[in-house]
């Protein structure tokens, strides 16, 4: 399958001091949906914005379906349609005077009413764009990068502040997009979002790629199947805190520990053993249990297993 | 090298859809073009600032300056023994009706002067003779003490001795409002060519739209272009209000040639945008960008006779006042509406404002920042 998306050893870095991005290597396939997840700061709009040609890298190699920004950059511009993470639209026009303009910038430009019908925007074409919701903006925003018939999509945090009927409708528009063969990179921090659109994604920290895989993947490797979250009553703290992760550690099936807000959280590929031997050694301690959940492992517990931090925290 | 070949054209028959039609070279320009004239329109304040102030202006400051009439001088006669004499004789004289003339209590007489109510006052000594209390610094009150004492000396008997005779020579085009509304327009052009671009530039910037637009295939040229000519479109409406205001409210007479005046405004018109592009080449908030423009056009509304002559500033900064490109605007507005004077005769005004504008426009194709 031709390779839509690649980039070698990205760097860039701003006024010779931050480095935004250290070293970051992709490659998407055609038809793919590809996620770029990580914390605010972790360099994924940066890395983003090089991708569609409008940062200059510091080093490294940019190709889009096979052509350089260098020697192609006119052209490229035709097939990638882009929503940035902000874009204020002049609030003084129309949804449909707006995309109508976008339009008039490409070669062959698809039917604005086709893509207003398809976001869902037929009925607001002539409201100011001033007058439009935030799931309303996010959708026009979108719309401004369909009108071109792009091959490939470029989202930056498409889905950030909206509510949750708006989000879900966006990942239908991003859905069908990707099933009639467009290609689609999408930056995100929502675990949700990522798992339930992406086929493969890479988890981003300090501009560099620190896990890559389908979600599935992702999970199995770095999160465990399962994550059993549970806490106890005071009388266990004589002991040091490392000393009492420890117990919990050699329980069957664990995989990993951590501490977390207060509970621990245990990693476990099969709850039936580890949960009656939770309870065995709880009540050997003489402490009694305040709290137990077990839940399927997510991305979340991915990130967190990798960096030791939440994904929406500072 | 097979992987560049085959990817763009193999699989775009499959997953783009029809296009729905072919954009020609300039559908992006007059797109651009389009949306920035409905949005112009659809601001209330662009059309109050842009079109209804500069009228307000002209018609008050018209108002205020046509109600004096330039030869009438106020004259204060302070009372007491002497000032009915001194009222008779100044009545006497032939050219009573350009003096207005108060009686007045010798206190309230002199607050008026000092007021700028009264020109002149007539102080009588008491012993027949009169002090004249005038102030050497204004004009006006130079003129009425000379024609004052000439007027009472004529009506006690002076005899000439040299005859002397006047012939009353009165110019169209030289009264206030004739040399106000030409700069008016030259001003009213830099204002709104400076904020129009400047502001909206740095609008867009900020609200990351330059950004977005670069992202799509515009051409950047036919952007900068669109904006130049939502410039143009606006100076021939403000010229045309302004110019109908003075015709059909002060009667004044325009000589020059529609099209001239028009080529003056566009040149106006273009050099300001480029002298706002460049402003706004880099500024990334409007308020930073404010301040610049204002230091840019401060020195123009002072120097640049939109109000008053420029002739009364010392005569060693005369030349930088002229290479200005407002100075230029104004007096070539000036030259062509009230004298008439061919735009060949123009050229070395034409050539400041070109030579501004276009090496603004250089610079900020170098300085831009679209992101």
């Amino acid at each position: 399958m031709p390779v839509a998306v690649q980039c070698r050893d990205l760097r860039k870095t701003y006024d010779g001091k931050v480095e935004a991005v250290r070293g970051l290597n992709l490659e998407i396939q055609t038809g793919e949906c590809f996620g770029l997840l990580g914390p605010n700061g972790a360099g994924k709009t940066t890395t983003i914005e090089i991708l569609e040609g409008l940062l200059e890298p510091t080093s490294g190699e940019v190709s889009i379906l096979g052509h350089s920004w260098r020697e192609n950059a006119h052209e490229m511009r035709e097939w990638l349609g882009i929503s940035l993470q902000e874009t204020r639209l002049s609030e003084k026009l129309t949804v449909r005077e707006t995309v109508e303009l976008f339009a008039s910038f490409y070669r062959e430009p698809r039917s604005c009413d086709e893509v207003l019908e398809q976001l869902q925007l037929t009925e607001k074409a002539d409201s100011w764009v001033g007058k439009l919701s935030g799931g309303q903006r996010q959708r026009l925003a979108v719309a401004t990068a369909l009108v071109c018939n792009p091959k490939i999509l470029f989202l930056d945090e498409p889905t950030t502040g909206l509510d949750p009927q708006s989000r879900r409708q966006l990942w239908d528009i991003i859905r069908e997009f990707q099933r009639a063969g467009g290609t689609v990179l999408l930056t995100t921090h929502y675990m949700d979002e990522a798992e339930r659109l992406c086929d493969r994604l890479a988890i981003v920290d300090h501009g560099q790629i620190i896990a890559e895989g389908s979600p599935p993947d992702l999970i199995e490797r770095l999160g465990g199947h399962h994550v059993v979250e549970f806490a106890v009553g005071e009388r266990t703290t004589g002991n040091s805190d490392g000393a009492i992760l420890e117990t919990w550690r050699v329980l069957p099936s664990v995989e990993s520990v951590r501490e977390d807000g207060g509970m621990v959280a245990l990693s476990v590929k099969e709850p039936h053993l580890t949960i009656p031997a939770l309870l065995d050694a709880v009540g050997k301690q003489g402490s009694e249990l305040q709290h137990l959940t077990t839940r399927q492992a997510s991305l979340e517990d991915v990130f967190v297993r990798l960096t030791g931090r939440h994904l929406r925290e500072e | 090298m097979s992987v560049a070949e085959q990817t763009p054209a193999a699989e775009s028959n499959v997953l783009r859809k029809r296009p729905a039609r072919r954009n020609g070279r300039w559908a992006g320009y007059l797109h651009l073009l389009m949306a920035r004239m409905l949005e112009l329109k659809r601001e209330p304040e662009v059309v109050f600032w842009v079109f209804v102030f500069p009228l307000l202006l002209a018609t008050g400051l018209g108002i205020a300056f046509r109600n004096k009439p330039a030869d009438a001088s106020s004259v204060a006669i302070a009372s007491g023994v002497g000032a009915q004499e001194a009222e008779a004789l100044l009545q006497k004289s032939p050219r009573s009706a350009s003096f207005k003339i108060d009686v007045q209590d010798g206190e309230a007489a002199r607050k008026g002067f000092r007021l700028g109510k009264y020109d002149l006052v007539i102080e009588p000594d008491g012993t027949g003779g009169l002090r004249y209390r005038y102030d050497p610094a204004r004009p006006e009150s130079v003129l009425a003490r000379s024609e004052v004492d000439d007027a009472l000396q004529t009506a006690a008997g002076r005899k000439d001795v040299v005859a002397t005779s006047v012939v009353t020579s009165s110019e169209p085009g030289s009264r206030y409002i004739d040399f106000l509304i030409p700069g008016l327009l030259g001003m009213n052009l830099m204002n709104s060519g400076m904020w129009g671009i400047g502001f909206a530039l740095v609008d867009m910037r900020q609200r990351k739209l330059l950004k977005r637009f670069v992202g799509t295939p515009m051409r950047r040229s036919d952007f900068l272009l669109a904006l130049m000519s939502s410039r143009l479109v606006l100076m021939i409406i403000e010229i045309g209000l302004l110019l109908t205001l003075g015709i059909l409210v002060f009667h004044m007479k325009v000589l020059g040639s529609v099209f001239a005046i028009l080529l003056l405004g566009a040149a106006g018109a273009l050099c300001f945008g480029g002298v706002g592009l460049v402003t706004a080449s880099r500024a990334q908030k409007i308020e930073s960008v404010s301040g610049l423009m204002n230091l840019v056009m401060m020195p123009m509304w002072i120097f640049s006779g939109v109000f008053f002559s420029y002739e009364r500033f010392p005569a060693v900064i005369q030349p930088l006042i002229k290479a200005l490109p407002l100075t230029a605007l104004n007096d070539a507005l000036r030259a062509s509406i009230l004298e008439g004077t061919p735009l060949i005769h123009q050229w070395p005004r034409l050539l400041v404002m070109l030579l501004w504008g276009g090496i603004s426009f250089v610079l900020a194709l170098k300085w831009f920042r679209w992101t």
